[in-house]
């Protein structure tokens, strides 16, 4: 799904955020990215998501080579891939049923598919009788879960997320895990970046970790439950 | 969404109403804005209208363009006669009148109120005069001049007068307004064009999250600019409807006194208004200009917004 080969990334004015990163992360597979802040997490998630273009080595992702992918192409990559973001970036001037909405509108979804499939993905993560508020009448953790079923409602094939639990406390974070296993083992690919390595370690999954923009661990935990 | 599909169409009514509705949130703003572009519109709109009826009326005295052949004294009333009826049957020439001096003496005794005067004089000082109605076809000033010219040359004829030149003037003045209407026209538009891409701009300033975002989860440029060039197309629409409104207004204001006037001068003529094609046409020219105005601001500006 994604495969990183030899990938740096320097940025105006001399800083390397990536450098010589290799990894490929199959179709259906859930993982982790983690390490210090400023370690690359962030850079590579934008690579992936093209919203950085890396400065040496191939990016593919779903099988074709997006490195240098023309940039009207981009658009439609983006809404195969869900994005949740650490501060959600919800429309706060819209209700939770319109920004759910948005990835199917931008597709041209018509509108009585978009109620049915809007209403499926709040009903998933437990906030359809939320539909009618506004973002800022939400908890953190509802929020959040705006986000993920926003990421979800057009059914992509893989799931990124940075951060999604560095706002929420351990509980809600654990729970926030569990809804990203769900979808995963329907078949979503997910990518977290997370440097919760408490909570990471609880889980038994596959683990990338960066450190000053190289990939110096990729591995199950070592202390799974 | 491939063009012409049902999504895409509906797409676009989405941006049309979505547009629409984000105005209304901000009814003040928005129809300051509408003011300001209505205004400018109804301004080379309202001159034109100005400059038509000046054309109208102008348009009755063309047609009367006729020219006074006035004879010399020593031509006797035979020659005259025959003279008539040779202009009379050049191409150029529709009608020829012959006033004789005496009846151009009686025609002046009645309007001048000179009476008196004229009796004590012992012999008619007026001359014969052939007033040449031409053809409508020549009706052109140039061809006119040159006829002029030809009837100057011949030998009865003591002096050729074209009861035109103040026509000519006014039509030369006229062509001076219509250029002026032209340039404001011009220099107007462009206002219009800064105005709604400023509104445009702040508009997309105001947006910004929500621009990001929408790129981030896969939206084209093309769906992100579509409420916004809509914006363009309802203020532009609005503006031309608010300068139709200012000038009919304003030519009913102004209706009173000008039929009074025409009355002065014995003419029932009342101001026409602005009519269905220049109607449309303002209409069409606020909708472009709206949409233009704002097809500038949004390319410049949605390009700057990239999400992090």
């Amino acid at each position: 799904m994604i495969h990183f080969d030899n990938v740096g990334k320097r940025y105006a004015g001399g800083r390397e955020a990536l450098a010589g990163v290799s990894f490929h992360l199959e179709e259906g597979e859930m993982a982790f990215l983690t390490g210090h802040s400023g370690a690359g997490k962030s850079t590579l998630l934008k690579l992936v998501a093209m919203l950085e273009r890396a400065s040496y080595g191939q990016v593919f992702f779903n099988g074709q080579n997006i490195t240098r992918i023309g940039k009207r192409r981009i658009p439609y990559l983006r809404r195969e891939i869900g994005i949740i973001f650490q501060n959600y970036k919800l429309l706060n001037d819209r209700t939770v049923f319109d920004n759910v909405a948005l990835p199917l509108v931008i597709a041209g979804v018509p509108y009585q598919e978009i109620r049915r499939r809007v209403r499926a993905a709040l009903d998933k993560v437990g906030l359809l009788d939320k539909e009618k508020r506004f973002p800022v009448m939400l908890s953190g953790g509802e929020q959040q879960r705006v986000g993920v079923a926003r990421a979800v409602v057009n059914k992509p094939p893989l799931l990124l997320a940075d951060e999604p639990t560095g706002n929420l406390d351990p509980a809600l974070s654990a729970e926030m895990m569990r809804l990203f296993e769900q979808f995963n083992q329907v078949g979503v690919t997910v990518l977290i970046a997370s440097h919760d390595l408490d909570l990471i370690s609880r889980m038994n999954h596959r683990v990338f970790t960066l450190e000053q923009g190289r990939m110096i661990a990729d591995g199950r935990p070592v202390r799974a439950r | 969404m491939r063009p012409w599909s049902a999504a895409y169409v509906t797409g676009h009514m989405q941006a049309l109403l979505h547009s629409l509705g984000r105005m209304a949130q901000k009814p003040l703003s928005s129809a300051m804005t509408v003011a300001v572009i209505g205004i400018a519109l109804a301004l080379p709109t309202g001159l034109h209208v100005i400059l038509q009826n000046l054309q109208g009326v102008s348009a009755g005295w063309e047609n009367t363009a006729q020219m006074s052949l006035f004879l010399k004294q020593d031509v006797p009333p035979e020659a005259v006669e025959s003279l008539r009826s040779r202009l009379e049957d050049m191409t150029e020439i529709a009608a020829v009148m012959y006033i004789t001096p005496r009846q151009a003496l009686e025609e002046f005794r009645d309007s001048s109120g000179f009476g008196a005067a004229l009796d004590s004089l012992r012999e008619n000082p007026l001359p014969a005069v052939l007033v040449v109605r031409p053809r409508l076809e020549f009706n052109d000033p140039q061809l006119l001049q040159s006829l002029r010219e030809r009837m100057q040359a011949l030998p009865q004829v003591d002096m050729a007068q074209l009861d035109m030149e103040w026509i000519e003037r006014l039509f030369a003045i006229m062509e001076i307004g219509r250029r002026g209407v032209l340039i404001l026209g011009v220099l107007l538009s462009l206002a219009v064009l800064l105005i709604v891409g400023n509104t445009i701009r702040l508009a997309i300033q105001n947006r910004r999250e929500e621009i990001e975002v929408q790129k981030l989860i896969g939206a084209t440029d093309a769906f992100i600019r579509r409420p916004f060039l809509y914006y363009g197309f309802w203020y532009g629409l609005f503006g031309a409807m608010t300068a139709w409104l200012l000038v009919n207004v304003s030519l009913a204001l102004l209706s009173g006194p000008v039929s009074r006037l025409s009355l002065l001068y014995d003419s029932a003529r009342t101001l026409s208004g602005l009519g269905l094609n220049a109607s449309l046409a303002l209409m069409m020219a606020g909708v472009l200009l709206g949409l233009l105005g704002a097809w500038a601001a949004v390319g410049r500006n949605l390009r700057e917004i990239e999400p992090e």
